[in-house]
């Protein structure tokens, strides 16, 4: 064998996937298109947001370097949605798209047993349904114990613009033509999906006067625990805010037929949640405007990004629809917005682990598993490079639960309902979102990544030195009383909070809503850090809430914990529906609580299966 | 294997002129052409009616027309056929044995509107409607269950539910796009109002849906008194009056039922109150206390005195033991030595013998629960255990979020318990699926890139 694993393709799930196999110990090789383009993004200049923030800790817990070079790499960061509580906040930071894949190229490049090597997988080396290595294009054959595909959008990619469609992947770069109907001759089911991205406008023909400043956050934050931050607080980049106005209305529906969307050209699935602008018109005719962001992409070229404003029409009317924009009249356009169309694999057909059930020893992560979002990517990334290694080791795979990590959420859904369109992270995925929480990554997951060996031993001192402190914290507050004198009522009074009637502890007193940390500090300093004391006050304030969310997930492991028999015949259970037989023999899950989430298997059918598992089984 | 099951349809054997025996399941077809002379019958096609006998071997047993219902388009989603039997009691009972002969089971009760169930032909508040319907004793129950049947419960519950998610898909477009701030921003002041009104509605379908259990269950009354004060014969008056359906009315009770009344659509259970059908002496001195017992169990009491007579210890411990209860005040007839009651029950005067007050008593019984114009309301009821545990439910989380919004408490934390109510409520009409939030909140808001 000429490597212990293959990773094809070098954005953000390759990345993952391969660093963590080498940083496990085992060589490994990075076959990308482009070595320029890894870590490239090709669509919006930030990492993080609702919910992806917290996919970026979860990455940085378990040994990722996403969050690590996205801390070094960005000019604006801040936290989302303070206002509506502990369980939804999360970070995004706007990161530069040259500073982030330079300094992702180094760390890769810096990382023992990983090679990079620059060609474009055509097939795959197949023997007994495993996988034995890689065939390039010019005939070289590559050969690895396993191989993990992370081709993001460029399988038999179509870039869309108006009326014309290109054989390319985003940028310009070449696509892969054969990778995907090798893998639909060796059983894999293909899907078409689409994306897009909007147009890029040269900075200087953008008049910000007239638009709405949106800034980054005056409190430090990174998304790795392990480093503090390092970057200049005072100096970040600022982004505007600005709206479509009924002239630009009048464009794009006078323009509808000229659309690739409408015009029948697209015949690919495009996600929901990010539609063109021509279709959130169309869906949407009673809103007056829509909101849009000018973002820049780097601190060392011209272009900001337009976010909200995702078309397929022809460059011409992308010229009239931008101009029409308030501060934008003058605006030159440096890339024109276009769609992308992509073969993706039904994931379905891969296992919790992010092996493939068609081929053993192949593992799949990414946009090729029919995700969307660069988090999302390196999420499956990890847990493909720590699964392929961990086989490797003979050791049982890494399968994050819907309570460990949204990164578990994310897998979960992919292997279980499949997908129709790019699936994106939401927190109204997680059920148990009060507990996957930004603040409590490491206290999750940094236990497990020692267990699989994806964290160095300076990390995990990092989070038991983190776990120490929290617990001191707790005792602080538990010995710190409040006595009430009337210096401390007048406080009390001032702030407009309930004096408390007898003396009590920060701890009890933590427990009131209208209480905080900060409020306590003038009366006795709490000596520890700002994240020790936001983690405390969220266990404090919301135990009642956490407890519930504890109960729903004992009730979830019951049924997880009823596993379903590898071998079992969905053929021999007599009243299963129809519809249901088919999904289950599909997807084959592994537990009760697994097949409870396939969409068409009813309450009743979990109820025949049941009876039935306990009769051929005796399953409890 | 699976079981094909037997049973027959009709209640009350005997009195119908035609009787039902129904068969289900994988042999079902081949079972019964074994015993049908009809020769056509097991290769002819779905839905058609067959003319023939049921023959033991040789011997005819009845004349019958025969129901072939192929699957899936049946009641059971398998294979069914119904044979209407002319023959009374005796015919009847010998088909279905025939057919357990012939390798069918006897269905346990429910078993056919299980296996619909089971096989998703029905959801689950159906399949209760379903049992409901068929155990349905008076012209109310089964309008109540036909609702249940028709949806007019789930069309309820629904429009509830539709107000829930579209806050709830709200709370989440807020939260999973936060710089989208021109989509509406739920805060603290425009939750209350809405759960408040859904909790208005949520509070009337449980209230009435104490009245619906009263229908369906029919109202338990304790006629309680000393001893010698008129039980028993107010008790014969009114069974005898309506002509009383006695019968053992299982499954309501597990007290013995004297007799039931149906009187305005509503039946009426008697209990036993020990003594009041015998005067013996012993059993009238632990009368007392076994009353006390079935005015516990009862819905309603009324308190038997004897106008005649002026009021003793024994009167007066009833009356302080009554809760929901009203005073049949026997014997006006004769000279009134009562004196004045210490009660603030609604007392109806009477006289047993005379046939005078007896018509107001059971009209009164009826105001009092709440159930007067129940006979010409839209019944709209939750009528089972679950479901109405599961409103309760609902309701207790929708009134804690209220309580919690006043406190400040962040929404993330609020949106738990209005999404665990709106579970609750889509788990009654079996509506609820995982992804049913999401699916909204793409088709109503309008964010991304």
């Amino acid at each position: 064998m000429d490597y212990e694993v293959i990773v094809v393709g070098g954005g953000h799930a390759g990345i993952e996937a391969s660093h963590i196999a080498a940083f496990k110990g085992h060589k490994t090789l990075l076959i990308t298109g482009n070595i320029k383009n890894i870590g490239d993004m090709p669509c919006n200049p930030s990492i993080g947001g609702s919910s992806k923030g917290i996919i970026v800790r979860e990455i940085d817990a378990l040994g990722g370097l996403m969050g690590r070079i996205a801390d070094i790499s960005h000019f604006q960061i801040k936290m989302l949605n303070n206002s509506k509580g502990p369980a939804v906040r999360s970070l995004r930071a706007q990161a530069d798209k040259i500073t982030y894949p330079k300094n992702m190229l180094k760390e890769l490049q810096n990382t023992k047993n990983l090679t990079i090597k620059e060609g474009m997988v055509e097939d795959l080396i197949i023997e007994d349904e495993t996988v034995k290595g890689v065939i390039l294009e010019n005939g070289d054959k590559i050969t690895a114990e396993k191989v993990i595909l992370t081709t993001g959008t460029y399988l038999k990619s179509n870039v869309l613009i108006g009326n014309t469609s290109t054989e390319s992947g985003p940028h310009g770069e070449r696509r892969s033509n054969k990778l995907s109907d090798n893998l639909k001759k060796y059983g894999f089911t293909i899907q078409r999906l689409k994306t897009g991205t909007p147009v890029r406008i040269k900075a200087s023909s953008i008049d910000f006067s007239k638009m709405h400043e949106e800034v980054g956050d005056d409190t430090y934050w990174t998304f790795s625990c392990d480093n503090g931050p390092s970057y200049d607080i005072k100096n970040q980049q600022k982004c505007y805010l600005i709206y479509t106005n009924p002239k630009t209305h009048k464009i794009i529906l006078d323009n509808l037929n000229r659309s690739a969307m409408y015009s029948g050209l697209v015949t690919g699935i495009g996600p929901r949640y990010c539609p063109s602008i021509e279709d959130k018109l169309v869906r949407f005719k009673d809103k007056e405007r829509h909101q849009l962001f000018l973002e820049p992409e780097s601190m060392y070229y011209d272009d900001w990004y337009l976010q909200g404003f995702s078309t397929s029409m022809p460059k011409d009317i992308q010229e009239q629809m931008v101009r029409s924009l308030e501060g934008l009249e003058h605006a030159e356009i440096t890339k024109y917005a276009y769609a992308i169309e992509y073969d993706a694999i039904n994931p379905l057909q891969i296992t919790p682990s992010l092996e493939t059930k068609v081929i053993h020893g192949l593992y799949t992560a990414g946009q090729i598993n029919g995700t969307s979002g660069y988090e999302e990517a390196a999420g499956q990334g990890l847990i493909a490079g720590i699964n392929a290694s961990l086989s490797l080791e003979n050791k049982s795979p890494l399968i994050l639960k819907r309570n460990d990590a949204y990164i578990g959420v994310l897998i979960d859904d992919l292997v279980t309902k499949g997908t129709q369109e790019p699936y994106r992270m939401l927190t109204s995925r997680a059920e148990f979102r009060l507990i996957l929480r930004h603040d409590n990554a490491d206290l999750r997951l940094r236990e497990i990544a020692h267990t699989c060996g994806s964290i160095t031993e300076k990390q995990y001192e990092n989070y038991l030195n983190r776990k120490r402190k929290i617990e001191e914290c707790e005792e602080f507050l538990k010995n710190t009383k409040l006595k009430i004198t009337e210096e401390v009522k007048k406080k009390f009074k001032e702030t407009g909070i309930l004096v408390p009637n007898i003396t009590e502890s920060f701890y009890d007193l933590l427990k009131r809503p209208e209480i905080d940390m900060e409020f306590l500090s003038q009366f006795t300093e709490i000596p520890f850090e700002f994240d020790i004391k936001e983690e405390l006050e969220i266990q404090i304030k919301y135990e009642g809430y956490i407890q519930k969310t504890y109960k729903e997930v004992e009730k979830m492991k019951k049924l997880e914990e009823k596993q379903i028999p590898k071998d079992i015949d969905y053929q021999k259970i007599k009243n299963l529906a129809s519809e249901a037989r088919q999904k289950l023999e599909k997807v084959r899950p592994i537990s009760i609580g697994q097949a409870t989430r396939i969409s068409g298997v009813n309450p009743s059918d979990i109820a025949i299966l049941s009876i039935y598992l306990k009769k051929e089984y005796n399953h409890e | 294997m699976e079981r094909t099951i037997a049973s027959i349809s009709t209640n009350h054997l005997g009195s119908h002129a035609i009787n039902i025996v129904r068969i289900s399941g994988e042999n079902a077809i081949e079972i019964v052409s074994q015993i049908f002379s009809n020769k056509k019958f097991k290769t002819a096609p779905s839905h058609t009616i067959h003319y023939g006998f049921i023959k033991d071997n040789e011997e005819i047993i009845d004349e019958v027309l025969v129901m072939l219902m192929r699957a899936p388009k049946t009641y059971t989603k398998e294979d069914m056929v119904e044979i209407n039997c002319h023959g009374g009691y005796q015919t009847t009972t010998k088909i279905l044995e025939l057919l357990l002969q012939h390798g069918a089971s006897l269905a346990e009760p429910g078993e056919f509107t299980k296996n619909a169930f089971l096989n998703g032909r029905i959801n689950l508040m159906e399949a209760e409607s379903v049992s409901d319907l068929l155990n349905a004793q008076t012209e109310m129950q089964s309008k109540m269950a036909l609702n249940g049947l028709t949806g007019k419960t789930t069309e309820l519950i629904s429009s509830l539910r539709e107000k829930m998610v579209s806050l709830l898909s709200n709370i989440e477009v807020n939260i999973d796009y936060p710089e989208y701030t021109d989509e509406l921003q739920i805060t603290k002041e425009n939750i209350t109002p809405i759960l408040s009104e859904i909790n208005e509605t949520l509070t009337k379908i449980i209230d009435e849906s104490k009245n619906g259990k009263l229908i369906k269950n029919g109202i338990k009354i304790a006629i309680v008194g000393k001893p010698n004060v008129g039980k028993s014969s107010l008790l014969n008056a009114l069974l005898e009056e309506e002509k009383a359906i006695v019968t053992d009315v299982s499954g309501t009770t597990r007290d013995i039922v004297e007799g039931s009344i149906v009187y305005n659509g509503v039946v009426f259970n008697f209990l036993d109150t020990a003594g009041i059908r015998t005067s013996s002496d012993i059993v009238e001195q632990i009368g007392i206390e076994k009353s006390k017992k079935v005015m516990e169990e009862s819905d309603i009491t009324v308190v038997v005195l004897n106008q005649n007579e002026s009021l003793e210890k024994e009167d007066l411990e009833i009356l302080s033991k009554v809760k929901e209860g009203l005073i049949f005040l026997n014997k006006i007839d004769l000279e009134k030595k009562i004196g004045n009651i210490p009660s603030k029950l609604p007392i109806i005067e009477g006289s047993i013998k005379n046939k005078i007050g007896i018509e107001e008593l059971k009209e009164n019984i009826i105001k009092q629960l709440g159930l007067k114009d129940i006979g010409t309301k839209d019944l709209t009821y939750l009528s089972n255990e679950r479901q109405i545990s599961l409103a309760l439910q609902a309701k207790k989380s929708i009134e804690h979020v209220i309580k919690e919004n006043e406190k400040d408490i962040p929404i993330d934390m609020l949106a738990i318990d209005i999404k665990s109510a709106w579970e609750n409520l889509g788990k009654m009409i079996g509506e609820y699926y995982e992804d049913e939030l999401i699916d909204n909140i793409f088709s109503k808001f309008c964010l991304g890139k």
